[in-house]
């Protein structure tokens, strides 16, 4: 039952559209203001032609997956349930309900499915995402 | 003015005094005594609140703290109540009392609940303190923050002198009013009287980690010219200073007449009795063993002891419970018994993580065996079951009760039936047992019986506990913790937040959660729709408002039903079924506009799939105007009410099942439950309707209408059972009300009808005589929950168009703008999965 786990840049689905294709690999994308994320209401971000789920934690920190749900196939996880288990940040995907940790993109309930994590820096109050 | 002669039949009881103490007092002698009269004369130009919520009104001005359920005592014929009227004097001798107004009454017995004030430290410029003690102060601090926020444009720097239970609550209010804050505390440590030393250090962290600054240590000397001024010359620039340094009990009535007590008060012996004959004193204002205690749950206990004295009985003052709890959001921290270790050979127990910020610490006698005390700072979490063992052999080793030790789950303890579980309301295990067995098979029952849990509702985790031993006892299988961020079930959750009126995910989780930190414990996919779904019955408020959006599950988060590609289903409600050709022409348009899919669905509406996020609010923006509503597919609520043609146009029909359909409808639309709810109303015994297949089927009787309860679809299917028969229209709603309300109070998570009256025990039978006997005496309670409903229920998405705030949440991306908000816009991105084809499609 278990779909391995796809990385939205090489999945079929993820057709990119606003990314200019000369840009420098990794490079620190500004995403929005932090005021504009309500903490622990996940939200989608197009980044480099990417989509992401950016989710703001009650410290403030920032944190980045693939909005690709790699088990559905769809864009939605942006729009799961932010959570912990035992203490630690997770998502929730909202049309299957597995749980990924939000630190390291790995699924918690099913071990073959993983999100691809980003670096996120919140400078001068912007949150910065580091994607290709 | 005179106070109205008193029919000599009638004994008066005066009582002074309007706080917890008084409430509780006159509540238990009016569920006592029949020949009694009671005044009672309060100098606050209000009716007796509760005090130890106070907190609440900094959050909200409107939250009146209200004691108890409903209008409370005050509207009995039997009692007179006098606000803003303070006693001047008493004459014991003469039994009479003096008011400032120059009035004078006499009594047979009076009580004295004049509780306490707040101290103020004797300290040049001290007129310009202010404290925290009445609704009136909180109302002046929010006045005088805000107006000092505009003047100075900046967050006010204010300062509480006093680190101890109270004044970290009213740091606590003044940061949740935007202030800035430093807490001048004496000690080295914060709370010092119910924490040692290592406990108050890593409380003293927690508070800063928050964003407190904390000086410690020193004495204010003065307050002059904006500075708070230190003996070592130093100063603090304030613009505000809140004085919580203590209480003073209200003893002034008693100079020259009553004994006072070595720290004040007005010295009482165990049956609450002052030194003149016929006067009692009760609560903060009582001096008992030469202390005043400062806390609830002793108060109430003096109330129910005097009360029991004047109504003939032997109760006695057993002493008192120093349990206490702080309510700051964020921190837990809780303390019982001898916590500092005090008495001779006491052992200390103890578990320290400084860098997690947990303290636990039990305190034991010396063979180890004896509970004597207990302090909890970062995680509370064993505080609720071990209070009750206070002073009893503890089941096993001590440290394997504190949570942060052991990783298992703690020993289960078997309370002994005189423990005490609620403080509030003096209720033990063996009073919670005996309800039990007496046939209150849940929360919302013991409660209703018992008192348990309705003050400051901390002993609920507890309390579910006994009553699932019990029941268990008894043979019933019962459901429990809802996931590993509350220890409660639904149901425990729903009693828990409905006694505290807790409004936000962050304060449930302070309050209840394990952990109670909500920095860490941020709840989860199961637990956070439970709580949307708790508040949102209890409050009736827009459900995505405030921290409430991100609980919601995944429909509730959109308003919509979210289908397996990413894009979202559109059901307006018809009622009943029953649409105009002009309707349905605006959902063909829209249908059209939007390339939605269309199909009728099984509940007699029509569903529109294929909306992006984005497209939904101006999807709903002409639906709305075309005189829409929301048919709440997405929520765990009543989805719809399948009707029959009835007897307006069906030859057979003896009832309008349309109208009534749209009535019910109409009635409990939007009510949110733990698992969707389906009703039918077939116009006569053919069914058409299949009524019975719902959760409430009504079917028309030559007589009036046979209600049917407990029906489902679905993969196990049900036939609903007869509640009651022949009822009239009113009588009809009236019993639907109490079913659904007993229903959302009492089922677990996702437990459709069905199987919430399967594992109820006593079945139906018990269900049939809550709703139609009222056999727990909570049927107002329950049509109440409807009628408020009734007031508060708005369209939701009428409610999401207004606010441009609200129509936030439907942006497919945080960082570009709009995209696929026009119909039918040619997409760069994908923002669903492969699109699913009408078959058939040309
Ligand atoms: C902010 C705050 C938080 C608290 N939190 C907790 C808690 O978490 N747990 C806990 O156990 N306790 C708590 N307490 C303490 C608790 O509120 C009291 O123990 C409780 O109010 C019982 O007090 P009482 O009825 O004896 O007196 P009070 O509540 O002080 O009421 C006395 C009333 O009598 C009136 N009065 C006094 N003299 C006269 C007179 N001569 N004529 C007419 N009226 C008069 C006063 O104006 C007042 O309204 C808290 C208190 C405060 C202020
Ligand atoms: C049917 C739904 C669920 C029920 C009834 C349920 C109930 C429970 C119970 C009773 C425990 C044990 C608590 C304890 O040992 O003290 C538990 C543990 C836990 N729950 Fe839930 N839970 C459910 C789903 C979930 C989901 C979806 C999540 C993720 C968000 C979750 C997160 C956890 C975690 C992380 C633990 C701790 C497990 C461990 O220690 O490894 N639960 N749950
Ligand atoms: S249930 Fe009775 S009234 Fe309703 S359509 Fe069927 S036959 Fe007619
Ligand atoms: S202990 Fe406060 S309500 Fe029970």
């Amino acid at each position: 039952m278990t779909l391995t786990a796809t990385h939205p840049a090489s999945a079929p689905h993820a057709v990119t559209g606003t990314a200019t294709a000369s840009e420098p690999p990794a490079a620190w994308h500004p995403v929005c203001p932090l005021d504009r994320l309500e903490p622990l209401w996940a939200e989608a971000a197009l980044v480099a032609g990417e989509q992401l789920a950016v989710v703001r934690l009650p410290s403030d920190e920032v944190v980045a997956v693939s909005h690709w749900d790699p088990y559905a196939n769809a864009p939605v996880m942006a729009r799961g349930i932010v959570g912990s288990r035992q203490g630690r940040p997770t998502l929730t995907s909202p049309l299957h309900k597995q749980v990924y940790d939000l630190a390291t993109g790995q699924c918690l309930t099913d071990p073959a499915l993983r999100l691809v994590t980003f670096p996120v820096r919140v400078r001068d109050r912007i949150v910065e995402v580091r994607a290709a | 003015m005179t106070v109205r002669p008193i029919r000599p039949t009638n004994r008066t009881v005066a009582v002074v005094g309007g706080g917890p103490a008084a409430h509780r007092l006159v509540e238990a002698l009016l569920a006592r005594g029949d020949d009694l009269r009671v005044s009672l004369f309060t100098e606050e130009p209000r009716a007796p609140y509760d005090r130890v919520a106070l907190s609440r009104r900094f959050l909200d001005a409107t939250d009146d703290l209200p004691l108890g359920s409903g209008s409370g005592p005050w509207d009995d014929p039997r009692v007179s109540l006098r606000t803003g009227c303070r006693v001047t004097a008493i004459d014991p001798a003469a039994r009479s009392l003096t008011t400032a107004d120059g009035s004078t009454l006499g009594w047979d017995d009076l009580v004295l609940a004049t509780g306490s004030d707040a101290a103020r430290p004797a300290i040049p410029g001290a007129g310009d303190l202010e404290v925290y003690r009445t609704i009136d102060d909180v109302d002046r601090l929010r006045g005088r923050v805000a107006e000092l926020a505009t003047r100075l444009g900046r967050p006010p720097q204010t300062a509480v002198i006093g680190g101890g239970l109270l004044g970290l609550e009213a740091a606590g209010g003044l940061r949740a009013l935007g202030a800035d804050v430093t807490v001048v505390h004496s000690r080295p440590w914060v709370m010092n009287a119910q924490l040692d030393e290592f406990g108050g250090r890593t409380l003293n962290r927690l508070l800063r980690d928050q964003g407190y600054v904390l000086r410690l240590g020193e004495r204010p000397s003065a307050l002059e010219g904006g500075w708070l001024r230190f003996p070592s010359g130093e100063g603090l620039p304030v613009d505000l200073v809140v004085a919580a340094t203590g209480i003073t009990a209200r003893d002034e009535l008693g100079a020259g007449v009553l004994q006072i007590g070595p720290r004040g008060g007005f010295v009482i012996d165990e049956t609450c009795a002052t030194s003149a004959p016929h006067v009692w004193a009760i609560g903060e204002a009582a001096s008992f063993g030469g202390e005043c205690m400062g806390l609830v749950a002793p108060a109430n206990t003096m109330a129910e002891v005097v009360a029991d004295r004047l109504c003939g009985g032997s109760g006695t003052f057993p002493g008192f419970d120093t349990a206490a709890k702080l309510k700051l959001a964020g921190l837990d921290v809780a303390s019982f018994g001898d916590g500092l270790a005090s008495a001779r050979g006491a052992l200390e127990v103890v578990y320290a993580d400084p860098t997690g910020g947990v303290y636990q610490k039990l305190v034991v006698s010396e063979d180890a065996r004896t509970l004597l005390g207990g302090v909890f700072v970062g995680d509370a979490g064993p505080y609720a079951a071990l209070r009750p063992m206070l002073g009893r052999e503890l089941p096993g080793e001590a440290g394997a009760f504190l949570s942060a030790a052991g990783n298992g789950a703690p020993p289960d303890l078997a309370l002994p039936d005189e423990a005490q579980v609620c403080s509030c309301r003096d209720v033990s295990a063996g009073d919670l047992r005996r309800a039990v067995c007496g046939g209150c098979p849940d929360l919302a029952g013991l409660k209703a019986c018992t008192g348990v849990g309705t003050q400051c509702g901390s002993c609920l985790p507890a309390a579910q506990k006994v009553m699932e031993r019990q029941l268990v006892e008894l043979g019933v299988e019962v459901s429990t913790a809802l996931c590993e961020h509350f220890a409660l079930s639904r149901s425990g959750l729903f009693e828990a937040v409905r006694s505290t009126r807790l409004t936000t995910f962050g304060e449930i989780v302070t309050r209840f959660g394990t952990p109670a930190d909500s920095a860490v414990n941020l709840g989860c996919d199961i637990c956070k729709p439970v709580a949307a779904s708790v508040l949102a019955t209890l409050h009736g408020e827009y459900i995505l408002d405030g921290d409430r959006g991100g609980l919601q599950d995944t429909n509730d988060r959109a308003l919509a039903n979210l289908q397996k590609d990413g894009t979202y289903s559109v059901v307006p409600r018809i009622p009943a079924g029953e649409i105009t050709p002009e309707k349905l022409a605006v959902i063909a348009e829209v249908a059209r506009d939007y390339g939605l899919y269309t199909k009728i669905t099984g509940a007699q509406r029509i569903d529109l799939f294929g909306a992006t996020l984005e497209q939904l609010p101006p999807i709903w923006r002409r639906l709305v105007d075309a005189g829409f509503e929301s048919g709440q597919a997405y929520g765990k609520a009543l989805r719809n009410v399948k009707s029959c043609a009835g007897s307006t146009w069906c030859r057979y029909g003896v009832q309008d099942s349309v109208a009534m359909a749209v009535r019910l409808e109409e009635r409990y639309r939007g009510l949110r439950s733990p698992h969707k709810m389906k009703f039918g109303v077939s116009g006569c015994a053919r069914e058409c309707a299949e009524a019975r297949g719902k959760d409430v089927g009504v079917i028309a009787t030559s007589e009036g209408w046979n209600l049917y309860v407990g029906g489902n679809g679905g993969a196990t299917p049900a036939h609903a059972v007869l509640l009651a028969k022949d009822l009239d229209d009113e009588t009809l709603l009236r019993y639907i009300d109490r079913y659904v309300v007993y229903y959302i109070r009492t089922a677990e998570r996702l437990q459709r009808t069905a199987r919430w009256m399967e594992e109820l025990p006593g079945g139906i039978d018990h269900v049939q005589d809550v709703v139609v006997q009222d056999s727990l005496g909570i049927a107002a309670d329950l049509e109440r929950v409807v009628a408020d409903h009734l007031q508060t229920y708005r369209d939701e998405w009428a409610a999401t168009l207004e606010d441009p705030e609200r129509l936030r949440r439907f942006r497919t991306f945080v960082n570009a703008p709009a995209r696929s908000a026009e119909p039918a816009g040619a997409d760069s991105v994908v923002l669903s999965g492969p699109r699913i084809p009408v078959r058939g499609e040309r």
